[in-house]
């Protein structure tokens, strides 16, 4: 067995049986069409990002470029439980989540084209998609970096009393940093409605779990060592993701205590497009396989298939329309324009930004001017 | 009006702050049940609570980074640091996050905080303790820095600070905690970005920002005193936004300036201020533009020797009198 699967054996193990699951109550009062849309948000992703990798491989999107698929389901399940509260923050592997929390695939493709159009009006690129009026916090490019923001994010909602719980996500390879461990000891210390959730697909860029950390196979153990409660899910199977996040986010909510999740994942592409390695530190029979019989969505798909609410002609036509959305955000992205030399320097400074009279108080910039 | 010390001014701004705005909150190692490690803070947990002013472990990535996360969510923190030294362990969410995240997001989000504490050298506690790091955050558009000499300033600057929508660096100095001087009582403000006149001369001109304008100013006396050269002292008081209209002014009467700065001279705030000199008052000069900084080492232990390792009234005269 390879290394990745037998820590996902190992996971569906430990995790609850899917049985279990389908009849947690959050499940059952699922309705059909929350259950079709949760399947279609999850082609969206995949298609918005394989649309995304055909243009990055023509040049018209640089830089980085960490695709998310594979891991689809994490993000919707997550995004369905949220309350219109809830807050959500992650890291640069943040396309699944935007479009998730119900950014426009036209925002996020321009973003990436480097257009004026972009949710960041082309300032961010890839790895930094916010939206705050979704309650969806970004985006971000510092391996754990986001962290301490998530913990700010719970700290924010307990300070103004809103019965709400922040969701941070992170990597198996962003467990490791130091400002992780100081945000898991302050959310237990200060009891925040902190909901960590370990994206675990196994590997930090070319570096094996094995090769990352001390404890094998549970990186939520961690959470032992801080007396906050941990759990894993496992993200192949959708209503399993549904309930093990639930209850972490309802305890946060109603008890104000912290949650560590793991869910174990798999990323089919390279750690980003520019990972010319992609293919040297796993074999091809071990993304096969995930491919074959771990893909979250397929997995849904049968799910549904089996409860009779799709057909195939149905599914042709999810999966159809989450590529004409994604290609016509394309034709979007190319149609807009660059964003302004001028605009350089807008976004810098609230106060410079509103011209209010602390924006136009001294010199706020040194350089030359376009 | 009222004689205060220094950090009893700041300790006003924050219970006129405290007490005008919920959403404000102080939060650091020892701010509150300790008072302070400088009892800058005193009396402020006894008086607003446990919510309000906040102990925290010894944790300076996560509660910076806490601290953006909840100036995003529009709450207004005012964290502070033991030392500016310490930012070191959590610099990542003072440049990245909080210096970056409005940029990145294209103006959707904006970081209302304040990250306060001394940035000093002088106290014979080596060279880890003793860091002048507003030239690095003044470097990173996006943030502001501040860095007030007297009582007066220290207060007008905070309270303007707090209520700044920006994220603002507050450069206080252990070594003037105790100086004091006339504050008003109840609440005003000294918007950033304005630099004040300490000491009015014909002759000279001396630049300087935090404790170094003290030291400008014994400088000025003695300068005038034996040698009758008349030296105007500019205090920056803010270094970004830099009043820049304030400096080239001072120039345009003076015609010579000395730069003081207990930052060290390669790319620090004397640097800047330099090259804008070169850049916008050229014409005016009758001398080069000199620099007296703190000398280019480690700040030293030793007692008489960090005393001349940071500027002194001797060095800044003997190199104002090069100018003549
Ligand atoms: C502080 C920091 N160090 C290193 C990097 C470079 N880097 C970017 S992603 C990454 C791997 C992170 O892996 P993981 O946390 O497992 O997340 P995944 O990419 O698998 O989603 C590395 C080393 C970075 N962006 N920031
Ligand atoms: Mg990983």
């Amino acid at each position: 067995m390879t290394t990745a699967d037998s820590t996902q054996a190992e996971k569906s193990k430990k995790s609850t049986s899917s049985c279990v699951s389908t009849q947690a109550v959050i499940n059952l009062t699922l309705t059909p069409e929350q259950k079709i849309k949760a399947l279609a948000d999850m082609w969206r992703i995949r298609r918005f990002e394989q649309q995304a990798l055909k243009f990055y491989n023509q040049d018209k999107i640089a830089g980085f470029l960490h695709l998310y698929i594979g891991q689809e389901s994490i993000a919707v399940a997550a995004a369905s439980l949220m309350n219109g509260q809830d807050e959500m923050i992650t890291a640069y592997r943040d396309h699944g989540h935007a479009l998730a929390v119900g950014m426009s695939m036209e925002e996020c493709m321009a973003e990436l084209f480097g257009k004026a159009t972009g949710c960041s009006k082309g300032k961010g690129g890839s790895m930094h998609f916010f939206a705050p009026d979704k309650h969806y916090w970004g985006g971000h490019g510092i391996v754990g970096g986001q962290v301490p923001l998530g913990l700010g994010l719970a700290f924010a909602l307990k300070y103004k009393k809103i019965p709400a719980c922040a969701l941070c996500f992170l990597g198996d390879g962003a467990v490791n940093q130091g400002p992780v461990s100081e945000s898991l000891n302050f959310a237990s210390l200060f009891e925040l409605p902190l909901v960590i959730i370990i994206e675990n697909n196994g590997y930090s860029m070319g570096t094996s779990l094995e090769r990352s950390s001390s404890i094998q196979h549970y990186l939520a153990q961690r959470a032992e060592g801080f007396d906050m409660a941990w759990g894993l899910a496992n993200g192949s199977n959708y209503y399993e993701l549904r309930a093990k996040l639930h209850e972490a986010m309802e305890r946060a909510r109603s008890e104000s205590k912290p949650f560590l999740l793991e869910v174990a994942t798999y990323r089919y592409y390279g750690h980003s497009i520019a990972d010319a390695n992609a293919k040297k530190y796993r074999s091809a029979e071990e993304i096969e396989n995930y491919k074959a019989n771990h893909d979250p969505i397929i997995l849904w798909q049968k799910q549904l298939l089996e409860e009779k609410l799709l057909t195939e002609e149905s599914i042709t036509a999810i999966d159809e329309a989450a590529k004409k959305e994604a290609a016509a955000s394309v034709a979007f992205a190319e149609a807009s324009p660059w964003p302004d030399p001028e605009s350089i320097f807008s976004d810098v400074y609230y106060e410079v930004d509103q011209d209010s009279e602390a924006g136009r108080t001294g010199a706020h910039f040194f350089s030359d001017r376009v | 009006m009222p004689v205060i010390d220094y950090k009893t001014a700041l300790n006003q701004a924050f219970a006129e702050e405290l007490t005008r705005d919920e959403s404000v909150f102080l939060i650091g190692e020892e701010v509150a049940q300790y008072n302070g490690a400088y009892k800058v803070t005193k009396g402020l947990w006894e008086r607003f609570g446990s919510k309000r002013v906040i102990d925290t472990p010894i944790s300076e990535a996560a509660f910076l980074g806490l601290g953006v996360g909840a100036a995003m969510m529009g709450l207004r923190p005012v964290v502070e640091l033991m030392f500016w030294s310490f930012a070191y362990v959590g610099f990542d969410q003072i440049i990245n996050n909080a210096g970056c995240v409005r940029y990145m997001s294209g103006g959707l989000i904006n970081v209302p905080m304040v990250i306060r504490g001394p940035a000093n050298g002088g106290t014979n506690v080596g060279a880890t303790h003793s860091h002048t790091p507003e030239n690095f955050l003044a470097n990173t558009p996006g943030l502001k820095v501040v860095a007030p000499a007297t009582p007066y300033d220290a207060k007008g600057l905070m309270i303007a600070s707090i209520r700044d929508n920006d994220t603002v660096c507050f450069m206080e100095n252990t070594l003037l905690y105790g100086e004091t001087g006339e504050v008003p009582e109840g609440s005003y403000t000294i918007p950033l970005g304005v630099a004040d006149i300490k000491r009015e001369g014909t002759d000279v001109s001396f630049v300087a920002h935090g404790r170094a304008v003290l030291t400008a100013l014994a400088a000025a006396e003695r300068l005038e005193a034996e040698h009758g050269i008349s030296a105007e002292v500019v205090d920056l008081r803010s270094i970004r936004p830099l009043d820049e209209e304030t400096i080239l002014h001072s120039i345009a009467k003076t015609h010579r300036v000395v730069l003081i700065d207990e930052n060290k001279p390669f790319c620090g705030v004397s640097a800047q201020i330099a090259a804008m000199i070169a850049e916008k008052a050229f014409d005016q000069l009758d001398a080069p533009v000199l620099r007296v900084t703190a000398l280019d080492a480690p700040a030293i232990y030793s007692m008489p020797l960090e005393k001349i390792q940071l500027p002194t009234s001797e060095r800044i005269i003997a190199k104002a009198l090069t100018l003549f």
